[in-house]
């Protein structure tokens, strides 16, 4: 076990490494400096700016002048808000992308699997179908469009339930008030949802069929005390695997998100640093976003390994 | 003698099945295609949809970059009598902000969105077949290392590389559909490697080898035609896929540049506008949708079409 988990740990540094060099020399191959601009600076001036941020050296020396920096987790200082470190910036928006994420992530187990279970124990009945429906939906239109769709719906035309006024706030974070994060968790959970409810609802149906539910049942034992202690168990393993993935989705949706809604996360850092083309500061968020990838895909492979019997740790 | 008997029967049974008309497993695929209703539907939604892409300028007598200032956010109204904003002609679907017919833009969105979703998919298409038929009919200690090399690549969020690409090349309309080709054929390649790894072991191929076709012979002979089916289903779920990544990036501002459009941009356009002028919003998004939930049905009625084993 340890031996895989560490084959496992070396196994995601060279990946890691790969993407910081990819996404290194990708930035390098743009024409023209960062600090190139209408105005011409005196040659001195400019060589005083390029020697600041290490620009006069060779190309493979600011590589590894980086991957040092790295190291340190400096991630060097952001060419367009002056003020500011790159790790600085990522750390001012990091919390507010982590609860956006994590409450996405609960959400969507929650409801993903209640929904999942419900329409594997009436398979081809009214629910089944109605549950599967509205999961097609919820794979086919990206957040981009539901996202919007509900904004309209919630907050414009602020719906009225019951003579009950039902509208939410449709932008900012005010400090993440809960009132604040219902649309936006909401848009970016529901893709996820309705993935998690088709995959718990297959490995659901196919565990109902194996032999040992079977023998559970013929031994007597209540259908719920089945569903929960047996069944569920084993039914939700491939939930762990899809965690990766499903990590890479929400990060995707949170950039998404993050602009509709304008809340003040890394993804909207992101965005923002790639229209004013802030090299610095997209070359940190996408290692900074491919090690957080890698590091949750790699927690997920472990913790498979612990849950499932079956894998074996020996190559 | 039982071999001789069995043979003889075979034969018989044989020239018996020259009488018959025989069935390809394309030709059944077709027939269990056909009844199923959901695909059926969406393949003719789809072709509509396509068919008003491509003949988008003969449809509307609108410029997609025509600004007409006299009728700027008009409604679409064409149901009354015309007023104002149909005074020079219909507006199908109203206009936007800058006074562009909304019909003729979403049609050109159409228009860049497909043809992205079909070349992206070619290309990766190409890629993943090549690669992945290569690895698995080599096999061995090739084929362990080109599939590291896509297990380690299917690790990168790779959406952000093409964001990189888009940042440092200013939004080249080629670079995008190359961009988005090259990082869908991963799982194509992993299906095609797999199939060719099982295929390889076959009679037929053995035969092949044994009257002296060489391996890319093999490969693009024997192969690649039998890896046919998954692929086919793969690839219409792959053109949604990528449908939607352009969308991703135009909507963010990073893919698509006025005055030309995709359905991404335009429901970024339409979601700043739809406070008060919702049409702008909802209909590129009732195409978009429409059309990204034909492609998954058709993938779907595929995918049971093409795998008997399924039923």
């Amino acid at each position: 076990m340890a031996s895989y988990t560490l084959r496992r740990i070396l196994g995601a540094v060279p990946t890691l490494l790969v993407i910081i060099t990819l996404a290194f020399f990708m930035m390098r191959l743009a024409p023209g400096g960062p600090f190139d601009s209408q105005r011409r600076l005196p040659a001195e001036i400019e060589r005083n700016i390029e020697a600041a941020y290490d620009l006069d050296k060779p190309v493979y020396q600011q590589y590894f002048l980086y991957l040092g920096k790295l190291a340190h987790g400096d991630l060097g200082p952001s060419y367009k808000n002056k003020d500011f470190t790159v790790s600085e910036l990522i750390a001012q928006g990091a919390p507010v992308s982590a609860k956006l994420g994590l409450s996405a992530m609960a959400l969507a187990l929650l409801l993903g699997i209640a929904l999942g279970v419900t329409a594997a124990l009436n398979q081809n009945s009214l629910s089944d179908h109605a549950v599967m429906s509205v999961a097609m939906f919820g794979i086919t239109i990206p957040n981009f469009v539901t996202a919007p769709l509900l904004t309209l719906l919630f907050g414009v035309y602020g719906l009225r339930l019951f003579g009950v006024d039902i509208s939410l706030p449709v932008a900012g974070w005010n400090g993440g008030a809960l009132r604040n994060m219902i649309l936006p968790v909401t848009v970016l959970a529901l893709p996820q949802i309705a993935i998690i409810a088709r995959l718990v609802r297959g490995s659901m149906i196919e565990v109902l069929h194996s032999n040992y539910v079977r023998t559970a049942r013929a031994k007597g034992l209540p259908s719920h005390v089945i569903v929960t202690r047996h069944a569920l168990r084993a039914a939700l393993l491939p939930l762990v695997s899809y965690l990766g993935p499903a990590v890479a989705q929400l990060v995707t949706g949170s950039i998404i998100v993050e602009q509709i809604f304008g809340l003040p996360g890394i993804g909207r850092y992101f965005v923002l640093a790639a229209l004013n083309r802030d090299y610095t500061l997209v070359l940190g968020v996408v290692i900074f976003y491919a090690a957080f990838i890698i590091l949750l895909n790699l927690v997920a492979d472990i913790l498979y390994a612990v849950l499932d019997p079956r894998v074996s740790y020996r190559r | 003698m039982i071999a001789t008997q069995v043979t003889q029967e075979g034969a018989a049974l044989m020239v018996k099945a020259q009488d018959v008309q025989g069935r390809s497993l394309w030709v059944d695929a077709w027939r269990r295609l056909m009844k199923n209703r959901a695909a059926v539907v969406s393949m003719v939604v789809l072709a509509i949809i396509a068919l008003m892409a491509i003949a988008a300028p003969l449809l509307s007598q609108y410029a997609y970059n025509h600004q007409d200032y006299d009728r700027i956010s008009c409604a679409p109204n064409w149901w009354n009598d015309p007023g104002v904003c149909n005074a020079g002609g219909t507006h199908w679907f109203g206009t936007d902000n800058i006074g562009r017919d909304l019909f003729v833009r979403v049609l050109y969105g159409a228009r860049v969105s497909l043809t992205v979703g079909l070349i992206a998919t070619l290309v990766s298409l190409i890629i993943g077949v090549a690669y992945g038929a290569t690895a698995g009919y080599i096999g061995g200690r090739l084929d362990a290392l080109m599939m590291r090399f896509v297990d380690v690549l299917y690790s990168l969020p790779f959406i952000f590389f093409v964001i990189i690409l888009m940042v440092v090349f200013d939004r080249n309309f080629y670079l995008l559909f190359i961009a988005i080709g090259a990082i869908e054929w991963l799982t194509m390649a992993r299906i095609v490697r797999g199939q060719a790894l099982s295929i390889k072991q076959k009679e037929f191929v053995e035969a092949a080898r044994a009257g002296g076709v060489g391996p890319a012979g093999i490969i693009l002979r024997h192969v690649v035609p039998n890896v046919l089916g998954p692929v086919v289903v793969y690839v219409t779920l792959t053109i949604p896929a990528v449908i939607l990544s352009e969308s991703f990036l135009s909507f963010l501002g990073l893919g698509i540049q006025e005055p030309l459009t995709s359905w991404g941009l335009l429901i970024a356009e339409g979601k700043d506008q739809m406070e008060n002028y919702p049409w702008m919003l909802l209909f590129p998004t009732a195409f978009m949708a429409a059309t990204l939930f034909c492609f998954n049905f058709i993938g779907d009625g595929l995918r049971d079409a093409l795998d008997p084993k399924d039923r």
